[in-house]
């Protein structure tokens, strides 16, 4: 697998394409025998918005997920943020506190109030002091607009609830990079509004983004380019606009009009 | 839905929370539920207050009105009672006290015991009990307290040096079941993540030890460690027949801790370890600080039957020679003044065992209470 990963033509110096924050050639990944990322190539600048969207199986949330290596790719090369992801495991987790992640399944640690949920890996990673990390903590509560919960307990929340904690805790740990994986599938629908007016108000503020959604008027409202991925490969990648107005591949527009059409 | 006169029309937005109906709260409500709700519960009750009536009264009288305190020997006992057997001869567990609980420990060392008892408690509360002044002291008290005992009961270092085989009755119950127990459990635990762990050498020999273990009776093991073990030792060393014991239960115990604690980890949603992950969290950290305390509670009912279990298999060391409460208080029973009194006996060592595992029982339950976050992942 090294042979493949560390022969990179790009090389692993931060200032060579400098906006350029994630950048990924020719990648494939493999669960056994199947074949689920195929020849990947995608680059992504320094506070751009990137939604990514497909029927279900398609890679979309695999894709995502070899950025911070939950996934391991087998082939092809993935630099973030200038490192690349080796078998390395000292370079795995500073690109993993540098890239923050949102899940479909909020995974907020039910077992910790909400404020330790939030501070743990500033403390224990980021070794801030206590004190410091708490205030910190408050801050992004507020920016998710529930400070007042930060004394419960994930299981006390609503589902709207939990997800913003979830956003809060990544966004502690200052991430260049945010993942969101299906972040409102699990949602119910009154909930949905609240949890996508934080992620527009993060994309305001200038944060690079990759979304996994089939939130369409959010990919309207904050998306640079829309990426369409079918059977492991990216189909077609466009501005939004132009996305849903003008889908070129016959793939693109079935998806379009099976999700569009209620 | 018809409208009764008792339930008016509201409307909508005004309804009121209404008491629940009648007859199904309170004592009434209790004993209309469970005792009389049919037939059959009606001709069981009955028969329950029926055994109780004819069990009870003839129990309470052998136990307590009956039963004979104080006496130099049985036959005093039965020459104090209206029949011989009509009540306990409790005078035998009285007089045979001391020798239950300290074995043959040298009498003028007992205060030694009597402080390891005492520390012991310390240990216990201090360690388990959740707001307590200096709780980092009180954890690492508890943790030295393994070694602190060691000294008090074995001496050396400034305290005449007492032999093992001096330890016996509930002492040596006590040394041989709190030891499996303590050490057991952080041994598990490093056997269940090396069961789990990417390492195919490690994983190889976490499973081959604790199902070799877990396939082999507790006794065998003990055999081999009474009679096999010195044929694998170095000769002329001499290795202490007690450590050998409190080894072998260790590891016996540890076995099964480690599938107690394995069963806690693979119940937790692999969101758990995909979140500590993605927040950077070392292995190390992210088992600390996230899957193991949600592992561990999820495991707590499995973790602490397996004490008890350990607890009462402690017993078994009778097997090899060694006198616990149960081997000493047999021995007792070969006692030309106290013979045939293994009621008596039999009653004394349940319920010292009861007590010990009911209070252990207890806590796990108490603590599952505390933990309960009101959420599974």
């Amino acid at each position: 697998m090294n042979q493949e990963t560390t022969a990179s033509p790009v090389g692993s110096r931060p200032n060579e394409s400098d906006s350029k924050i994630i950048s990924i050639k020719s990648m494939h990944k493999w669960f056994g025998d199947f074949h689920v990322l195929k020849d990947i190539n995608l680059e992504v600048a320094k506070s751009e918005k990137i939604v990514i969207c497909g029927p279900s199986g398609s890679g979309k949330s695999t894709l995502i997920r070899c950025i911070n290596r939950l996934e391991e790719h087998q082939q092809g090369s993935i630099i973030v943020d200038g490192t690349e992801l080796t078998q390395d495991l000292k370079n795995i987790e500073i690109i993993r506190s540098e890239v923050g992640m949102v899940f479909q399944q909020f995974n907020l640690f039910p077992h910790l109030t909400v404020l330790d949920n939030v501070t743990l890996a500033p403390i224990w990673v980021r070794k801030l002091p206590r004190a410091e990390a708490e205030e910190q903590a408050m801050q992004y509560l507020e920016r998710v607009k529930i400070p007042e919960q930060a004394s419960k307990y994930p299981g006390q929340l609503s589902g709207g609830q939990q997800q913003r904690v979830a956003i809060a805790r990544s966004l502690c740990m200052n991430p260049r990079i945010m993942l969101f994986d299906e972040p409102t599938s699990a949602l119910d629908p009154e909930m949905i509004k609240e949890v996508l007016d934080v992620m527009i108000e993060l994309a305001e503020s200038g944060m690079t983004m990759l979304v996994v959604t089939h939130e369409m008027g959010f990919a309207t409202a904050v998306a640079d380019r829309v990426i369409f991925m079918d059977e492991g490969e990216i189909i077609e990648e466009k501005p939004p606009k132009e996305f849903f107005e003008n889908p070129e591949h016959d793939r693109t527009k079935l998806f379009l009009s099976q999700i569009l059409h209620h | 839905m018809s409208q009764t006169p008792a339930n008016p029309r509201y409307t909508p937005g005004t309804h009121p929370d209404l008491p629940p109906p009648r007859r199904t709260t309170g004592v009434l409500g209790w004993v209309r539920m469970n005792l009389l709700s049919s037939p059959l519960n009606v001709a069981l009750t009955l028969l329950s207050i029926w055994l109780l009536w004819t069990i009870l009264p003839p129990s309470i009288h052998w136990l307590f009105t009956g039963a004979i305190w104080t006496a130099a020997d049985r036959k005093e006992c039965w020459a104090l009672m209206d029949a011989p057997r009509d009540g306990a001869c409790w005078a035998f567990i009285r007089g045979s006290f001391e020798l239950f609980v300290y074995g043959w420990y040298p009498e003028p060392e007992r205060w030694r015991v009597n402080l390891t008892f005492v520390l012991f408690i310390a240990a216990i509360v201090g360690g388990l009990r959740e707001n307590i002044p200096g709780k980092k002291y009180w954890l690492i008290f508890a943790a030295a307290y393994p070694f602190i005992a060691a000294w008090l009961l074995l001496g050396g270092f400034g305290l005449e040096p007492v032999g093992t085989n001096k330890l016996g009755g509930i002492l040596l119950t006590l040394v041989v079941a709190v030891t499996g127990i303590s050490f057991s459990l952080p041994l598990g635990i490093a056997l269940a993540l090396g069961r789990r762990s990417n390492l195919p050498a490690l994983r190889a020999v976490c499973v081959i030890f604790i199902e070799f273990i877990r396939g082999v009776p507790l006794i065998t093991l003990l055999f081999v460690a009474s009679t096999m073990l010195t044929y694998f030792l170095p000769p002329g060393s001499t290795f202490d027949l007690l450590m050998r014991v409190l080894i072998m239960v260790t590891l016996f115990a540890s076995a099964y801790i480690a599938e107690v604690v394995r069963g806690g980890l693979q119940g937790l949603s692999g969101g758990q370890y995909e979140a500590a992950d993605a927040l950077g969290l070392s292995y190390w950290k992210a088992h600390r600080l996230v899957i193991l305390p949600q592992a561990l509670k999820i495991s707590i009912p499995g973790i602490v039957n397996t004490f008890i279990g350990s607890f009462k298999d402690s017993t078994l060391v009778l097997i090899i020679g060694m006198m616990d409460i149960l081997g000493l208080g047999r021995a007792r029973l070969n006692d030309p003044d106290w013979l045939g009194l293994a009621p008596e006996l039999y009653i004394f060592i349940a319920l010292f065992f009861f007590i010990s595992c009911f209070a252990m029982s207890r806590y796990s339950l108490n603590l599952e209470k505390k933990l309960q976050t009101g959420h599974k992942s």
